[in-house]
């Protein structure tokens, strides 16, 4: 057991270093939800009434609203950018060496997933940080209630990132990711409007966001921040983990050999 | 063959493209092992093979007597690989990615350090331990690579075209050093190569081609009376 402890620190380790190295990358996974809390829920703030729906106990405004699903935003974004990360790492060759260590590989990956989306939790407590700056605060204990949350909302969207790595062929194909898998899954989910409101203009998109794990995600960081449990999220959050780890494990399967498949 | 390396009967096919056919070939303890190729030889499918970075039902493979397919892990930590691609962290100093590579394997705190010192010791980079590995040349990156594929005391250390992008006083150092590793501390090596000038006389020389062994015994026999380049150039076929 003492092995598997071992290599786990030095995994998560060396992804806090690569984190120290890489501060530009802190910086510019904070721009982007912040330009979407400042300026974009903002000037739709006015467009979008939203009534009292749990977890809140009275009306809020827009930008109180988008902030789980922002949080989910980073989530996301950095769980795909850990999977670009392994594409890359695949072609350097870097990830071979993690591969041909003594350990299970599904030890390994999920290693490598935890130090990731540590690192994605950092940077959701950065921004929580810079929206309470702009008076946009949640409950106090609801900051430390997120905390498994969040992981376990990181942990889903790490492991679909590296299911997609281990299918990605090169490094090129990763604009494809983008326009398939992130955006869809941002945009069709309740990050941004509640799933009544998207009720309003089509029952079917409705549907396609309930049964979208993303949503699912938002609305167990949106409940936790309020100090609420919504066990139906954190159900259909842990089974899309496991479903996409199971497509990871089978994606770098040695029998499969995807490690070294050429473009 | 209880120890060493042994592979028999390997094959293995991308689709319906057959990179390896029938390969066996035996590895002694404490020998030097040339798997001389030409590029597309197939050198690179066994070593993943070897690695395990990929599985195949075709054949078996043993390192240090274990089974790669039966018993991986025992395998796996018996070898220290170097690959063909560089695998350092650049950001890290040399001694970072040497803690991190013996933590996969299990070690860490003062025993970790001390085979840290003792291993980047016989690459004589001990002194540039606290230097990121962006600052070193390419053969010091490469004997950092030497060095961490050595702190878990391997008894095989395979070796994937090591010496690929060096100037030729480098390549020779890493060459009479890895030779020197395996005389004097019985270290089982296998080095891919398609460099004839980097395997000795009293090397065991294996020739692939086009997913086949073509030859394999002592390098000195092999090639009798004719420069190894001449005979490796008329073994393969590649001689106008």
């Amino acid at each position: 057991m003492t092995a598997y402890l071992t290599a786990l620190r030095a995994i998560v380790l060396r992804e806090a270093l690569r984190f120290v190295h890489q501060r530009e990358r802190f910086v510019a996974a904070l721009v982007r939800p912040l330009v979407w809390l400042l300026v974009f829920a903002a000037g739709f703030r006015a467009a979008l009434g939203l009534s009292i729906l749990p977890p809140y106990q009275t009306y809020i405004t827009y930008e109180t609203y988008i902030v789980p699903g922002l949080c989910g935003m980073i989530l996301l974004f950095n769980g795909m950018q850990s999977s670009l990360s392994l594409v890359y790492d695949r072609e350097t060759g870097s990830m071979r060496l993690l591969l041909t260590a003594p350990l299970p590989r599904g030890w390994l990956l999920f290693c490598k997933l935890l130090g990731s989306t540590m690192i994605s939790i950092l940077q959701v407590y950065a921004f929580l940080l810079i929206a309470a700056l702009f008076d946009i605060t949640m409950e106090p204990l609801g900051y430390l209630a997120a905390l498994p949350a969040l992981l376990i909302s990181g942990l889903m969207l790490g492991t679909l990132g590296l299911a997609l790595s281990s299918f990605i062929k090169q490094l090129e194909n990763f604009a494809g990711v983008m326009n398939f898998v992130i955006f869809p899954m941002f945009f069709l989910s309740s990050a941004l409007y509640p799933l009544w409101k998207m009720a309003e203009s089509s029952a079917l998109l409705r549907d396609i966001c309930a049964a979208n794990p993303f949503t699912h995600a938002v609305e167990l960081i949106r409940f936790a921040l309020y100090t609420q449990f919504n066990g139906w999220a954190l159900l259909w959050t842990l089974l899309a983990t496991v479903l996409f780890m199971a497509l990871a494990l089978w994606g770098y399967d040695p029998a499969r050999g995807l490690i070294n498949r050429k473009g | 063959m209880s120890t060493g390396l042994s592979v028999t009967s390997v094959s293995y096919s991308y689709g319906a493209k057959q990179a390896l056919r029938d390969v066996s070939f035996d590895v002694a303890p404490g020998q030097f092992a040339a798997l001389l190729g030409p590029n597309g030889a197939g050198k690179s499918t066994l070593f993943s093979l070897l690695t395990r970075l990929f599985t195949t039902r075709e054949g078996s493979i043993r390192i240090a007597g274990f089974d790669m397919s039966r018993t991986p892990r025992q395998a796996l930590q018996k070898m220290g690989v170097v690959f063909q691609s560089q695998t350092l962290d650049l950001d890290l100093t040399i001694r970072q990615n040497l803690s991190y590579f013996a933590a996969l394997h299990g070690l860490s705190g003062r025993e970790a350090q001390q085979r840290i010192n003792s291993s980047l010791d016989r690459l004589q980079i001990l002194e540039r331990a606290g230097e990121k590995t962006r600052d070193l040349n390419g053969g010091h990156r490469r004997r950092t690579e030497i060095a961490r594929a050595l702190i878990h005391a391997p008894s095989v250390l395979l070796l994937d075209e090591p010496t690929v992008g060096l100037d030729a006083a480098a390549r020779q150092s890493i060459t009479d050093h890895v030779h020197r590793l395996c005389a004097d501390e019985g270290l089982t090596v296998l080095w891919a190569t398609h460099l004839t000038d980097e395997v000795f006389d009293t090397d065991q020389l294996v020739v692939l081609h086009q997913g086949r062994i073509l030859a394999q015994g002592p390098s000195a026999t092999l090639r009798g009376d004719t420069p190894l380049k001449q005979y490796f150039l008329q073994t393969t076929g590649i001689a106008a």
